[in-house]
């Protein structure tokens, strides 16, 4: 065992002695592109990639995307890929702060990234420097079937306010269609729904305060987003906390239920269903507090370079080549999402076109996600905090007393 | 025999029993037949809504897709990578200690014995952390390897404490006779005790194998990803993938279950002894 | 005299070096992974550490925490009523065992197949009752909804969700149970059946009096195993519900992994205090067993 160990020590040293010796062309790259949209993508990424450098190859390891999560912690400690998907904001905070990726600032300031990549610029800057290279960004906001609106006899043109919104679950109750469906079982489903009520609501500079630990759980804010949110639970989908969003996705596709608040990574799962674009509409979230900015919410992906990475240097090549507009271009059209590169084309369409055109329009700011901006701790106890009051609406009060103990704790 | 056999009692009776066995099988079985339907019944059943009719036809190319598409094949060879080596790791070490537990007298024997006995019962969670950094730092994190041999580490526990009573029972006599013929220790170990051993090795041998196929909360801690992880980790990720789509899950699930289950049928007499053989002594 | 003393210090010399060598690799292994790191858990549990930085020694304040923290009550509630519940297995695997202890044609394949349960993974298992479970389309979940008119969706609901994952967890351990009775009956001395049976003793008395009695040995052993099945509690939680929903699932196994390894939490040191807590709780049985096997030893002697 000891000389195992002396072995794995000498390997480790030779490797960071000599980092890219010439027959070592080889890039690992660990990526949570599990599901089929995304992985399409980032296949053809890559055979793009060593189409254009024939003599690097890259070795990809695909993880399921929640196991990703966990599996990231592992891997960048112990057995260290030279790429990794991860998201942007406080979420790559952690590892940041204790040097697990590398500053990748030279890649931004050689390729032009601070001119092409501007608008996910601060998303991915920590102490002045850049950590990785944003390649999509996508909307939240609600999905709707529009066979189900007929069948309740519901204009979705004509809601405009929350208030709107509540009238319209009326009627879809009346039909007998769930009006608000979700899948809390992975619980960040129900995030997207709380950080929407928050936004309009307080707006974001709240949100922002609020994940940052700056606000207390208990505060009349805080719980003024919370009695918005009671009223539509009446109509929301019941069993919601045994199911998956895969699976909410389907009453929206069945008609059983009307609304969904998701990402728009969810268009390709609707269209799998059976939903096409005649039958599936999405709209903005609706207004609750009149006059506030309009901020949204649009998570951005990223892929960075561990500091663990053997071959740094080919890494940065490849950020490069992710960064560029055809490269944005290309991908976002197979993973129907957004690209970051400002000379990129956004997709026909017409989700995206909408999300596009709803977040290049947003004064009020973008938002990434509750889960990314808040630390994972906080994020993880204010979502089991969601589910519960989603089931127990009575309990608000000790769950947030609860999360306030929480956010003493964790921001300490 | 207890109860009454059912040969003595009324013709009625006998009748009834023999309808109650199958039906309570069935019942007994009844999730298991489930997940067993849904593996061959195509997803557009599912999607239609049929999911405990007939099926519109024996989509066997169920498992077929789960091939195809996924990393399953991997998995399974991995679970091998990591089982056999500890089936041989666990039970040759335990040999080992089995017999030095049995045959000696010396002042620790039982404390040792004992130790080994208790930290078979340790639960996981108290050396996960630890372990977790003693992989890291011998470099074996996220290989079959390093798995395998955590796992042959902290099987030898339940192997020994099993080879120890099993070498006990055997008769003394003739490791005297050896000794008292001149035949050093080793020899009386290699000649005269292991050919002894063979029933205790094969029992022991399906049993490691069957815990070691079937355990999840280590692959998780010491592994990741589809290079390394066996196949109960790989299904947890696959579930993942699958949301909605349970007849893949159910193809999938079957064929994890398949090995231990050919196991078991296979050396079906070994296996219960090695059960209760080496516990109740 | 003096030379046959000498020839038996010779032969004894190498027989007591021998058991270490014997020992050695097994002993070193052991102590590598098993032992030491039981104390290293007990150190960690003092840090405050991410697994990314440097450790920080907080004192006891790990466990001071975990006094005031709801989610480690829930944890040690769940896992209370797993070991209670989990005691079905030993009289539902005898009762099973008992039905089956006949000499019908093909009752060795019903063995086999009764017993079949254990042999297949936890993880398998868990999505057998997920699926068995599933709202909308789950086969108990269509059950219940045929006799009732509604539907429970039984791991979505916090008072029902433990129950639900303890009935997928007994069906392996009562396998297990029924197998260790059915080779425990083989051994029930059939010469004192009779004789009871002469005395006029059946049914439920024959059991209870004569048969119980004598299964003793495997009701030891079915004990020991369930208890240490409940508490090793970590895979099906894991894999039906991971804790959820809102955490009203956990049990400690379970939450010290989530606070430890998972990717909302990387608190080594605060799951090695629950660990801790665990294995204190652990400890109390195993240490029950070995000293029952130690009088047993005693008594060969």
């Amino acid at each position: 065992m000891k000389a195992m160990k002396t072995f794995a020590v000498a390997a480790l040293i030779a490797s960071v002695a000599v980092p890219a010796l010439a027959e070592q062309r080889t890039l690992v790259f660990n990526t949570d592109a599990s599901d089929p949209a995304p992985k399409a993508a980032f296949e053809q990424l890559v055979a793009d990639f060593e189409a254009a450098y024939p003599e690097i190859d890259v070795v990809v390891n695909t993880f399921d995307h929640e196991g990703y999560k966990t599996a990231i912690r592992n891997f960048l400690t112990a057995d260290s890929p030279d790429l990794a998907n991860w998201y942007a904001g406080n979420r790559m905070r952690p590892f940041v702060e204790v040097g697990q990726f590398i500053d990748v600032s030279d890649v931004w300031a050689e390729n032009g990234l601070y001119e092409s990549l501007g608008s996910a610029l601060s998303s991915m800057t920590i102490d002045g420097k850049q950590w990785g290279v944003p390649y999509t960004y996508y909307q939240w906001g609600i999905y709707y079937n529009k066979d189900a609106y007929a069948k309740a006899g519901v204009d979705a043109a004509s809601i405009k306010t929350w208030d709107d919104f509540i009238s319209a679950c009326e009627k879809f109750q009346a039909a007998g269609i769930d009006c608000l469906t979700t899948g809390s079982k992975a619980l960040w489903p129900i995030a997207g729904i709380f950080d929407y009520l928050d936004l309009r609501t307080n707006g974001y500079d709240f949100h922002m305060q609020l994940t940052s630990g700056d606000i207390a759980w208990t505060d009349d804010r805080v719980k003024a987003v919370f009695a918005e949110w009671a009223k539509v639970l009446p109509y929301t989908t019941a069993n919601h906390a045994a199911i998956d969003w895969q699976d909410a996705v389907s009453n929206i596709v069945q008609g059983s239920a009307a609304n969904y608040v998701i990402g728009n990574f969810a268009v390709a799962a609707f269209k799998d269903g059976g939903l096409t674009n005649d039958n599936l509409g999405f709209m903005q979230f609706p207004e609750i507090t009149p006059g506030l900015a309009r901020a949204e919410e649009a998570p951005t992906d990223t892929i960075h370079i561990p500091a663990g990475a053997k071959n740094v240097e080919d890494a940065k090549l490849f950020l490069a080549f992710l960064a560029s507009s055809e490269v944005q271009t290309k991908m976002n059209g197979t993973l129907g999402q957004l690209p970051i590169n400002s000379g990129s084309s956004v997709g026909d369409d017409p989700y995206l076109a909408a999300g596009f055109e709803m977040l290049s329009t947003a004064d009020g700011g973008i938002a990434q996600f509750f889960d990314r901006d808040a630390p994972a701790e906080m994020a993880k106890a204010g979502m089991e905090g969601f589910q519960e009051f989603m089931v127990k609406p009575e309990r608000l009060d000790d769950i947030l007393e609860r999360l306030e103990k929480v956010r003493v704790r964790v921001y300490q | 025999m207890f109860p009454r056999p059912i040969q003595s009692m009324s013709p009625a009776s006998k009748v009834a029993y023999k309808i109650a066995l199958p039906v309570m099988l069935v019942l007994w079985l009844l999730p298991l037949l489930g997940v067993a339907m849904t593996s061959i019944r195509p997803s557009g059943d599912l999607a239609a809504g049929n999911y405990f009719g007939i099926p519109s036809r024996l989509a066997f190319d169920n498992y077929l897709t789960v091939f195809r598409n996924t990393d399953l094949e991997r998995y399974l060879l991995n679970s091998f990578k990591v089982t056999i080596p500890t089936v041989i790791g666990a039970v040759g070490l335990s040999c080992l200690t089995g017999f030095a537990l049995a045959i000696y007298k010396f002042k620790s024997n039982l404390i040792l014995f004992f130790i080994f006995v208790a930290g078979n019962f340790v639960p996981s969670q108290i050396l996960m952390v630890p372990v977790r950094d003693l992989t890291v730092s011998m470099g074996m994190y996220n290989t079959t390897m390093g798995l395998a041999l955590f796992h042959i580490a902290f099987q030898t526990g339940f192997c020994t404490l099993f080879m120890r009573n099993f070498i006990k029972a055997l008769p003394f006599e003739l490791v005297e006779a050896a000794r008292v013929e001149g035949v050093s220790e080793w020899q009386i170990f290699r000649h005269v005790v292991m050919p002894l051993m063979r029933p205790a090795i094969a029992a022991l041998s399906v049993l490691v194998f069957t815990f070691i196929w079937n355990d999840f909360f280590w692959a998780m801690v010491l592994t990741t990803g589809a290079a390394t992880q066996p196949i109960t980790a790989g299904l947890n990720s696959l579930n993942g993938q699958w949301i909605a789509a349970w007849h893949l899950v159910s193809a999938g699930s079957i064929l994890a279950a398949l090995p231990p289950v050919l196991m078991f049928f296979l050396m079906q007499r070994h296996f219960i002894a090695g059960l209760t053989l080496g516990a109740v002594k | 005299m003096s030379a046959s003393t000498d020839s038996l210090n010779s032969r004894r010399r190498p027989r007591a070096f021998a058991p270490w060598l014997f020992l050695a690799p097994g002993m070193a292994m052991f102590l590598f992974y098993v032992i030491i790191p039981i104390f290293q858990s007990l150190w960690v549990s003092f840090y405050d550490w991410d697994g990314l930085s440097d450790a920080k020694w907080i004192g006891i304040a790990n466990y001071l925490e975990l006094l005031d923290d709801d989610a480690f009550y829930t944890s040690l509630k769940n896992n209370i009523i797993w070991l209670v519940l989990y005691m079905l297995s030993v009289p539902a695997g005898l009762m099973i065992a008992l039905f089956l202890n006949q000499t019908v044609r093909g009752i060795r394949i019903y063995k086999s197949l009764f017993f079949f349960p254990f042999v297949i993974s936890q993880v398998v298992v868990g999505l057998i009752f997920s699926w068995f479970y599933a709202p909308g389309f789950g086969l108990l979940y269509k059950l219940i909804e045929l006799v009732t008119g509604q539907g429970v969706a039984i791991l979505a609901d916090e008072n029902l969700v433990t129950y639900g994952i303890i009935a997928a967890g007994l069906w392996p351990q009562i396998a297990y149970c029924m197998i260790l009775y059915l080779t425990g009956l083989n051994a029930v001395a059939s010469d004192q059946i009779e004789a009871a049976r002469l005395d006029g003793a059946k049914g439920w008395r024959m059991l209870w009096y004569v048969v119980i009695p004598q299964l003793r040995p495997a009701t030891f052993i079915a004990i020991v195993v369930t208890v240490i099945g409940a508490l090793r509690s970590f895979d099906l939680v894991s894999i039906m519900t991971s804790g959820g929903p809102f955490g009203s699932s956990r049990v400690l196994s379970y939450f010290m992994y989530e606070q430890a390894l998972s990717e909302y939490g990387y608190r080594m040191g605060y799951g090695a205090a629950i660990a801790v807590v665990l294995f204190a709780i652990m400890i109390i049985f195993i240490s029950g067993f070995i000293w029952k096997m130690w009088r047993d030893e005693k008594g060969v002697r």
